[in-house]
């Protein structure tokens, strides 16, 4: 199916009614390992790695063609870009944090966004065939960056005393179930919230890869004597899966950076 | 293949997705930095210089637009007034005109009576003069003619010069009279 086979751990040669003796290759959590393509001194360099940083790279180089020697009256290129860009500045950005104070916060955002979204597209191009953010520490060191800023910003925003009333939820009015929601609201802020900001991508794009590679390895699989019908129905649902996940790809690199976003805005507000 | 996919699947058990592996922890970090450099850095402030710059030449086009505007309004206004004023002015001169042509006429015709009875006036002094000069000097001939006829039928008593005058004129009063009772 694609270069990476070997990493698939798939048997060519298994066909259904064959009588080889071998069942469906279904994919599992092996689908999400790949052997070093390079070991340097110990680093094992592998296909995701590479994928990851080809992400900054063509990132970054798309967006210096677009805004490298950007014009007052822009050129197609430029114009694409802008309108990504104005996107996440004035769609997200604005939208959550306000014009004033989320002004210093769109360099990050649009960042992420990018970043985030083309990880997520790696999965349905030829060849690569694989979501970099369905490895689960790509998204969790975004994540971590998230909390790390929230953190500060909300001690720097609040001091010592304020940080805790904040991330507490601290409210008078709530009386003697105080203590049990300041728990919770601690738990919740603190140590759930960054976790679920990562899995949320992570999971998405996890699930979304096992279906791609199920439809497509089940199209091979079935396509053989009077299953070759539903091997065709195989292959027309991969191919609908890959339209999906190009529609989930994008929702997903939105709600991260949306959630990152809010995250924000919660360190800022004045506390509730 | 099939001792392959039975040590994968080995190796599948100890497997935890959500287990972080460092060297992808730090790729990420890496991989994240360079976006996030090559946009804070270099890449937004280029961008938002442009948009900055174009909002900039938009508001200045308007501005412009704007200013044009006013002028154009001033402009017709002036224009406008200038119109009316021309149309006053023009109105007036007309009335003037009028005005000037009807008193001339009438001066005009006032001096025509005023020619016309001075000359006939005047004719009328000329013929009387006339008349009185026709009248003295017919009745200077009239009475000689008759004073010689007269005298040439009674010969010379009547040459007494005051008696003949007399006689001659209150003649010719008397004819005076008749005529101007024929009239």
């Amino acid at each position: 199916m694609s270069a990476d086979q070997t990493q698939l751990a798939f048997d060519w040669s298994c066909r259904i009614l064959s009588d080889n003796g071998c069942g469906f290759p279904a994919p599992g959590l092996h689908s999400f390992l790949f052997k070093p393509l390079a070991t340097v001194g110990g680093f094992e360099f592998n296909k995701v790695m590479l994928l990851a940083l080809l992400t900054s790279v063509l990132v970054v180089a798309f967006f210096w063609a677009a805004f490298g020697k950007a014009k007052v009256v822009p050129g197609k290129l430029q114009l694409v870009a802008e309108a990504g860009y104005d996107f996440v500045r004035r769609g997200i950005v604005y939208e959550t944090l306000g014009k004033r104070e989320g002004e210093k916060w769109v360099p990050l955002m649009v960042s992420l966004f990018f970043f985030i979204w083309i990880m997520n597209i790696w999965s349905v191009i030829p060849l690569a065939q694989f979501p970099v953010s369905s490895v689960f520490a790509y998204p969790l060191v975004l994540a971590l960056l998230v909390w790390v800023l929230w953190i500060g910003l909300t001690f720097k925003r609040h001091g010592f005393v304020g940080f805790f009333k904040n991330i507490t939820g601290y409210d008078k009015s709530l009386g003697a179930v105080l203590p049990l929601v300041m728990l919770i609201e601690f738990f919740s802020n603190l140590l759930v919230r960054p976790f679920t900001h990562a899995v949320r991508l992570f999971a998405n794009m996890f699930a979304g890869h096992l279906m791609l590679v199920m439809f497509t390895v089940a199209s091979w699989y079935l396509l053989n004597s009077w299953f070759i019908p539903a091997a065709g129905v195989s292959f027309v649902m991969s191919i609908a899966m890959i339209l999906f996940e190009l529609f989930v790809q994008a929702v997903q690199a939105y709600v991260f950076v949306l959630l990152a976003c809010s995250y924000i805005q919660g360190a800022v507000a004045e506390h509730h | 293949m099939i001792a392959n996919l039975v040590q994968l699947a080995a190796e599948e058990t100890e497997q935890n997705p959500l287990i972080p592996a460092g060297p992808e922890l730090l790729v990420g970090a890496v991989a994240f930095a360079i976006v996030f450099f090559f946009f804070w850095k270099k890449l937004l402030p280029n961008i938002n210089k442009v948009l900055e710059e174009r909002r900039a030449a938009i508001e200045g086009g308007i501005e412009e637009a704007d200013a044009m505007k006013v002028e154009a309004q001033s402009v017709l206004e002036q224009y406008k007034a200038q119109l009316a004023e021309a149309r006053h002015e023009a109105a007036r001169l007309r009335q003037e005109a009028q005005e000037q042509g009807a008193t001339l006429i009438a001066e005009m015709r006032a001096e025509g009576q005023r020619q016309r009875e001075e000359i006939v006036t005047a004719g009328h002094a000329q013929i009387d003069a006339d008349r009185k000069a026709a009248a003295s000097a017919l009745r200077q001939d009239v009475g000689k003619l008759a004073t010689e006829l007269a005298g040439k039928l009674v010969g010379e008593s009547l040459e007494d010069h005051a008696r003949q005058s007399r006689v001659i004129d209150r003649f010719l009063d008397e004819l005076e009279e008749k005529a101007e009772a024929t009239r």
